[in-house]
């Protein structure tokens, strides 16, 4: 008996995806659950396994071909299935359940087609088209895991007896929505939440008003522990407010330009006058020379210290040059600042950041000594690396990032000489800052480094 | 080999309405039960079972009281198995009802123990000798829960008897230790009490129905005084001997008399809780999670560890009650269907079939204590009321737990004659967040009981129309 194996459902939204590999060829016996296709959605590569038991007679797609769901792949001939083949009845239905869609509830299709961006509903399937690796044709789902098991791991259990005041129908209806009730208003007497309540909250949500309340809802994690064993922990604070700032600034549009200074010169310049440093406190570092040269190359180039106002349109342009160092600490990334930057002399400089580091590692920073920097830089270069793309410290502009020095060959006149190069990147917001000006911006600072008397011109 | 698309495991309240409800939403299913018919626990040495007794231990009840009202009765006497047999009747009936109602649906019902052999497929011992392989797509486990035992207190004697055996009915015997004050012990004990015996209850902690609240639990603690023996609290038995003529008992606790703390009895009752029945076998085929305390751990939608496998009832968590697992039944089959669903009941009703019954639903008062939550409390006393007075039940209470800010109901507690029937209304309006104004202004059929809660509600404004309490500030 010939039986036709026809794509699967595959998630929410995946109607299509591009067969990578036909995994068996006509004439194959193929048992039931056995990957018959590898195929690429544009949400994940994933195998298709077979629902049936039989022999391939015939393969209706190949590789690089566009399948869509419903779109018969396979045929197979069932009778001569070596097995008694678990399920007789071929084709595969869909099971009942699996035709039922969430009921009388119009808003239920609107509400998935809502852009990931605007707080997308917990419970959203997107999770399930990454995660099932596996699309069972049986069933007609992808994966095993029911989309139930997704819904309730973040939204934890609500309180009994003294919940959200909503009716139960509610409370399902919601749940089918993805609508978290407690972020819902109700308009009924003692807050009560009806239907009309979660109505108006999904619509106000889909036009955008109120769309980020709090924290964007991050799309659900996979059941990790299927693959092998986790351990959950807590975030420290400071780890989380690193997220959670960090976050909010990749919303900045950012550029890295990349640029390399020859500080042959400038390691010279070190050892003969570090004592001198050192007797300051200091250490003479390159961090503790950039932060002069940085504060002078705002002097010339002020939108370097400015911050966006897209509420009132404007760039606020700040005239004190107060430079934040990024720094390592046990207990995570601290951003102490050294203020008047351009007022302060490179031994100044040197002994404050070795004050503050130590503070930094201590715990003992105050929030006073992290806040109101103007400009940040980081320096890895003391654990490695040749460049790298720091985050802008909103609501500052621009960060430079500084690498590893390392002895290269660099062409002069006509011959390669050995030069001590360290690679700089530097980080910028493009709302206000354009390229030219920060290639400008890091020219300034390279030429600084390899000869200081140009700050001077 | 066969397979389902959806098996369940245990043929209880969970279990039955599970397979039930999925064959009405037209898929396969297949229910295994090592029972000839699907009831489980509460059907066959449960719920049912003792509240046949407890009717006829009411009427009894009655009778002897009926003398303070002019009528008088001769004493009853008691046939044991004309007894039994009508509460056996009873079981049979509805046993053989669902297994009728299995066989209308559709639901294949196979007699025998499930074992898990992987994460979709079960192995099952039938009860004619036969096993069988079954491949599933989803499981559903409600396997359910057993009496707990004692340590140390296990021994082999059949005058001990844990629930199942006291609903046996194997005698009324004259003498009746019950070790355990809560509501199984109760229940059972007042049957007992009613057929005639000298029943003592023994309870560790200072109250009975622990986990109640004291004001509801006052009221039946008052009856069972008289009803009962004996009611020791803050008391535990620390041995048990059996002896020709009895079991000896020996109990330690605070102010017990010499004859209190070494007795003999004709029979024990142990009813101290129960426990999960989580060890199904082959479990460790899965992925499905066994936590601390012997339940299986599931997510809000009642699937376990392992996806595709569900479980609901007694042995996912308290309260161990059949309503909550029909309930969970019904959100696990959803969930399968496809369903975006979770088990969040704001309210499930608990009731206590004594003599007064207590029932309460939602945040108790004890709860709200605990919780450091501000509630207002209003009480209406039974005395009061009309119907409590002309059916003489006068001792009653019914209570409401009421947010202060938006006068919203949080919860229901009602001590009196019916009280499991009337908590009905309470869980309806703690689902529906019904304010006290709510409840107030909906007209209650007098003259009922189910007044009373009409009057509390009353009772929280501060007019109710027939007990004066000085108004709200």
């Amino acid at each position: 008996m010939a039986s036709e194996l026809k794509l699967p459902e595959l998630g929410e939204n995946v109607e299509k995806g591009d067969v990578v590999r036909v995994l068996v060829a006509k004439g194959d016996a193929v048992r039931k659950d056995q990957p018959v296709l590898e195929l690429e959605t544009d949400k994940a590569t994933i195998e298709v396994p077979s629902s049936l038991s039989g022999t391939v007679t015939d393969v209706r797609v190949k590789a690089g071909d566009q399948v869509k769901v419903g779109q018969v792949v396979l045929v197979l001939d069932t009778a001569g299935a070596t097995e008694a083949g678990p399920e007789p009845k071929a084709p595969p239905k869909t099971p009942p359940p699996d035709e039922a869609p969430p009921k009388g509830d119009p808003q239920a299709e609107p509400a998935r087609k809502e852009p990931p961006t605007k707080a997308p509903p917990v419970e959203e399937p997107p999770r399930r088209e990454r995660t099932a690796a596996v699309v069972d044709f049986a069933s007609g789902r992808a994966g095993s895991a029911p989309a139930a098991r997704a819904e309730v791991a973040p939204d934890a259990a609500p309180g009994d007896g003294a919940g959200v005041p909503a009716a139960p129908s509610v409370r399902r209806f919601a749940r089918e929505l993805g609508v978290d009730l407690a972020t819902v208003a109700g308009s009924g007497p003692g807050g009560r939440i009806g239907q009309e309540d979660v109505k108006a909250h999904v619509k106000a949500q889909m036009s955008g008003a109120g769309a980020v309340a709090g924290r964007a809802a991050a799309p659900a994690l996979p059941d990790f522990s299927r693959w092998g064993e986790v351990e959950s922990r807590p975030m420290s604070n400071i780890r989380r407010k690193t997220a959670e700032h960090l976050s909010a600034a990749w919303l900045a549009p950012h550029v890295t330009q990349h640029d390399k200074a020859d500080v042959t010169a400038f390691e010279q310049f070190r050892a003969e006058y570090g004592r001198r440093v050192e007797a300051g406190g200091g250490k003479l570092t390159i961090t503790a020379a950039l932060v002069r040269i940085v504060a002078a190359a705002i002097a010339k180039f002020p939108q370097f210290a400015s911050s966006v106002d897209m509420a009132r349109d404007a760039i606020v342009y700040k005239k004190y040059v107060h430079i934040g160092i990024a720094v390592d600490t046990p207990n995570g990334l601290l951003v102490p600042v050294i203020r008047d930057a351009d007022r302060k002399t490179i031994t100044a400089i040197a002994a404050e950041l070795s004050t503050l580091s130590q503070k930094a590692r201590d715990r003992k920073l105050g929030l006073d000594e992290m806040a109101g920097g103007v400009f940040s830089i980081t320096n890895l270069g003391g654990i490695g690396g040749t460049s790298f793309t720091p985050i802008v410290n909103q609501p500052e502009v621009a960060i430079l990032g500084v690498s590893r020095t390392q002895t290269e060959p660099v062409w002069r006149d006509d011959a390669f000489v050995p030069r001590q190069m360290l690679p700089l990147s530097l980080s910028y917001d493009h709302r206000v800052i354009d390229g030219a000006d920060a290639a400008r911006f890091l020219r300034f600072v390279v030429e600084a480094l390899e000869q200081p008397l140009t700050m001077l011109l | 080999m066969a397979s389902t698309h959806v098996v369940i495991i245990g043929g209880g309240p969970g279990g039955y309405a599970a397979a039930f409800y999925a064959a009405d939403l037209g898929m396969e299913v297949t229910l295994v039960d090592t029972e000839a018919n699907p009831g489980g626990v509460c059907l066959y040495r449960g719920c049912i079972p003792s509240k046949a007794l407890l009717h006829v231990a009411k009427v009894i009840d009655e009778a002897q009281h009926a003398s303070a009202w002019g009528v008088t009765f001769g004493q009853p006497t008691i046939d044991i198995d004309a007894l039994r047999g009508f509460k056996d009747g009873v079981v049979k009936r509805l046993t053989s009802g669902l297994g009728q109602l299995s066989k209308q649906r559709k639901v294949t019902y196979i007699q025998g123990l499930a074992s898990f052999t992987g994460p979709r497929q079960l192995s099952i011992a039938r009860a004619d000798g036969k096993t069988e392989t079954l491949d599933f797509r989803h499981a559903i486990i409600a396997t359910g829960s057993r009496p707990s035992t004692v340590p140390g207190l296990s021994i082999d004697s059949p005058r001990v008897m844990d629930s199942t055996g006291a609903l046996d009915l194997p005698d009324v015997p004259k003498t009746l230790l019950v070790i355990g004050g809560g509501y199984i012990g109760l229940e059972l004990g007042s049957v007992y009490a009613a057929l005639g015996t000298k029943v003592t209850v023994v309870e560790m902690t200072p109250g009975l129905l622990p986990g109640a609240d004291r004001d509801l639990v006052t009221f039946l603690q008052r009856r069972l005084e008289k009803t009962m023996h004996r009611i020791l609290l803050n008391a535990r038995v620390t041995g048990l001997k059996e002896e020709k003529k009895g079991v000896r008992v020996s109990i330690e606790g605070q102010d017990l008399d010499k004859a209190d703390a070494d007795q003999l009895f004709d029979r024990v009752l142990i009813s101290v809780g129960r426990k999960p029945n989580s060890a199904v076998p082959g479990l460790d085929t899965t992925r499905v999670k066994v936590g601390a305390r012997g339940f299986i751990e599931v997510d809000l939608a009642r699937q376990t560890a392992e996806p595709g496998i569900y479980a609901i009832g007694d042995v996912v968590g308290e309260p161990m009650l059949a309503h909550k697992a029909s309930h969970e039944a019904r959100v696990a089959v959803d969930a399968i269907a496809g369903h975006k669903v979770a088990f969040e009941p704001q309210a499930i009703p608990a009731v206590v079939f004594t003599d007064p019954e207590v029932a309460w639903c939602g945040l108790t008062e004890t709860e709200a204590k605990q919780q450091g939550r501000k509630v207002e409390i209003a009480k209406f006393p039974w005395a009061a009321l009309g119907r409590a007075q002309a059916i003489d039940r006068p001792e009653g209470v019914t209570k409401l737990v009421i947010d202060p800010e938006t006068e919203r109901i949080l919860g229901v507690g009602i001590v009196g004659a019916g009280a499991g029937e009337l908590i009905a209304e309470g869980v309806l309006a703690v689902e529906m967040a019904a304010l006290a104004t709510d409840l107030k202004l909906s007209i209650h059929p007098h003259p009922t009981l189910s007044e009373t809660l009409m009057e509390a509600a009353e009772v929280f404004f501060g007019h109710a129309t027939d007990v004066y309490r000085p108004k709200r500030k």
